[in-house]
């Protein structure tokens, strides 16, 4: 092969994900980038152009703006329940001895088994006024009448919650799992009571992980719209329901185009933040 | 210049000599890689000529069961042609998809009227139907083909096929028939059910009963302002603006609400149930019919044949009993069965003059403020 050749081979290796990449990704934004700066007609058609109406109005309305913190801020406390809970399972799944560990992860796996939009909607059977919970605080005693608990934000970051877990502990596991052993035991060897071990050592090495799964339970729920639609009251709305509303209900593409790229942008952010201080390779080996 | 035209001036300029029988060949086979890759005017051609089979798009359960049993398989076992039955979750989503096919891709849907054809209409999705291939046309209520015919001049891209209202759902456990008949569309800002209210997500029916509520004509609102307070009015008192039909009867079943407006065919399926559920058409409450819509570049022969054995009396009396909406037939003359009779919203005089239907002009003209106003209302503002 001459000396061309040979420069060429990478990119001829390469050629079918660039293209991949190129035919289900740049040309749909670019698409899609194109669209924002059309205008719905009356009549709900496009008038092709380059028009800024769109993009004055996501920028011009503070409505677009508070939906889009308030969206920021929900997936922000969903990623805290996330940690606080998935790293307790994904601790015990690591550290444990058994045999079973692999029936363990699979268990982690098995909600995804299960249609999205149905473990959502289970909720409703769970907190609903003649859910399970209802009844037996009322079967108890405890509440004179059922308590209303859906539709409300709490239950919308639970929704997001119960949904984004897996993705948090499966991050965690691989982080916690690739830790030398050596390293606790010296730390024990040492004087370190477990806490400390724990504080000192353990933590610091699966940071990498918890952050990963951070990154994903963020994004993911910064970028929903069932669960809301679904679990939410009328103002738990948050930007995909935006960018849904636009698309489907007010058949305003270009709108919907511009808002579509607002939140891409602002989640692209995030991302870079994270590669640049973490890396994103870090999930690549949580997925193996 | 649609593609039908586009190849017949190619094939015009052939025979004329204008064109080489190599480049000829050329530009159909690059029509035909285009094809491949997002369709193109061969295959619309193909349908046609002799379609294999057509699409046919409405809300599944039942009523595609019903249409399955008595419309579809007969249909195919006369003609050779396959009915293909897809679903969709609401009017919204499915133009969305119609609008991102090529044409000929979606055929037959069963949609709202009259809003929506006329939306369709806008958007140059319509066909023109050939009634002579429709003679089951002639029993269909003229009061309901007429608003059809007033958007598309005269002639028609769609059949009526059932009707019904949007009136207001109760559970006769919290709230008596009396107090009811007494506050009509007000009683869904009554304060005194905050928490206990449901709604249609929809912007169209927020709006008209706000308009009821603030005591203006929904087709002919003079005060706007006053019409977004109401709503806002009653957002404060909303537990849950509902998405679907599923939803609605969930909430009302659960008691995790106690008066919504409610679809009065769903509302029928909750009472056969034995839900103790009261159903109320306030004064001004909403009517509004569904059509079988036929889409432009659809097989139309094949279409029109399809349609007339859906406006069969058996089958639309199928249909209509199965989702508890009455059939479009006119009662003057079709008899029609003791069960369609007793549904909510049944008008036995085939006139339809007790009901209230959007006024397509009015508000498709409204569509592209009021929808966008409505998003921001909805979420406090």
């Amino acid at each position: 092969m001459g000396e061309t050749g040979a420069a060429a081979r990478p990119w001829i290796l390469l050629s079918p994900a660039l293209a991949t990449v190129a035919f289900l990704l740049v040309v749909p934004v670019l698409f899609i980038i194109v669209y924002s700066f059309w205008l719905r007609t009356a009549t709900g058609a496009e008038l092709p152009g380059f028009h800024l109406d769109n993009w004055q109005l996501v920028f011009g309305d503070p409505f677009y703006r508070d939906i889009l913190l308030g969206t920021l801020r929900i997936a922000a406390i969903t990623t805290l329940f996330c940690a606080l809970l998935g790293y307790v399972p994904a601790y015990v799944i690591a550290m444990s001895t058994t045999r079973h560990k692999t029936l363990l992860l699979l268990l982690l796996i098995l909600p995804f088994w299960i249609s999205y939009i149905i473990r959502t909607m289970s909720w409703i059977n769970i907190l609903g006024s003649s859910g399970a919970l209802n009844t037996v605080l009322v079967g108890l005693g405890i509440v004179p009448e059922p308590v209303q608990m859906l539709y409300n934000e709490a239950t919308v970051i639970l929704g997001l919650v119960h949904f984004l877990l897996p993705f948090m502990v499966l991050n965690v596991y691989v982080s916690l799992d690739a830790i030398d052993r050596n390293l606790l035991d010296a730390s024990r060897s040492l004087g370190a009571s477990s806490l400390q071990t724990f504080r000192e050592v353990t933590l610091p090495l699966s940071l990498p992980g918890l952050a990963a799964g951070g990154l994903l339970c963020f994004v993911l729920a910064a970028g929903t719209y069932i669960t809301p639609l679904v679990l939410g009251g009328p103002r738990q709305a948050m930007f995909a329901n935006l960018v849904f509303e636009a698309v489907i209900t007010q058949l305003n593409w270009p709108l919907g185009s511009a808002l579509s790229i607002v939140l891409l942008v602002v989640l692209g952010a995030v991302v870079m933040v994270y590669n640049r201080l973490v890396g994103l390779g870090q999930i690549a080996r949580s997925f193996g | 210049m649609d593609n039908t035209r586009r190849y017949e001036r190619l094939l015009d300029r052939y025979r004329h000599g204008d064109v080489s029988r190599r480049a000829m060949l050329g530009l159909i086979g690059a029509s035909a890689a285009a094809y491949g890759v997002m369709g193109g005017p061969f295959r619309n051609f193909a349908r046609a000529a002799t379609p294999e089979q057509v699409r046919f798009d409405g809300w599944g359960g039942v009523v595609s069961e019903a249409f399955r049993q008595h419309a579809f398989d007969p249909y195919t076992k006369k003609t050779g042609i396959a009915v293909v039955d897809g679903t969709f979750g609401g009017a919204d989503e499915y133009i969305a998809r119609v609008r991102a096919s090529q044409p000929g891709e979606f055929n037959l849907a069963h949609l709202s009227g009259v809003f929506d054809y006329a939306r369709y209409h806008g958007l140059e999705l319509t066909s023109e139907l050939n009634e002579d291939n429709i003679p089951n046309l002639a029993n269909v209520i003229p009061a309901l083909q007429d608003v059809f015919r007033g958007i598309t001049g005269g002639k028609l891209s769609a059949v009526p096929y059932d009707y019904g209202t949007t009136g207001i759902a109760y559970n006769r456990k919290h709230i008596s028939d009396d107090e009811m008949k007494e506050k009509g569309a007000k009683i869904l800002i009554d304060a005194a059910y905050k928490g206990k209210i449901g709604g249609w997500s929809d912007w169209k029916t927020r709006i008209w009963y706000g308009a009821l509520q603030s005591d203006q004509d929904p087709n002919n609102i003079g005060d706007m302002d006053a019409v977004w307070d109401a709503i806002r009015a009653n957002r404060d008192l909303v537990l849950k603006y509902w998405g679907s039909g599923a939803e609605l009867m969930s909430l009302l079943a659960e008691e995790e609400i106690y008066v919504t407006e409610g679809w009065s065919g769903r509302i029928k399926a909750l009472q056969d149930q034995g839900h103790d559920i009261g159903y109320l058409d306030p004064p001004g409450g909403l009517g509004w019919q569904e059509c079988i819509f036929v889409l432009k570049g659809s097989p139309m022969e094949a279409c029109e044949e399809l349609l007339n054995f859906m406006l069969e009396p058996e089958v639309a009396i199928a249909v209509a009993e199965g989702q508890n909406y009455p059939p479009a037939l006119d009662p003057a003359k079709v008899e029609l069965s003791d069960k369609v009779k007793a549904l909510p919203a049944f008008d036995p005089s085939g006139t339809l003059e007790g009901l209230n239907f959007f006024n397509a002009e009015y508000w498709n003209g409204n569509e592209e403020e009021w929808a966008r106003v409505y998003s921001r209302v909805e979420r406090g503002y």
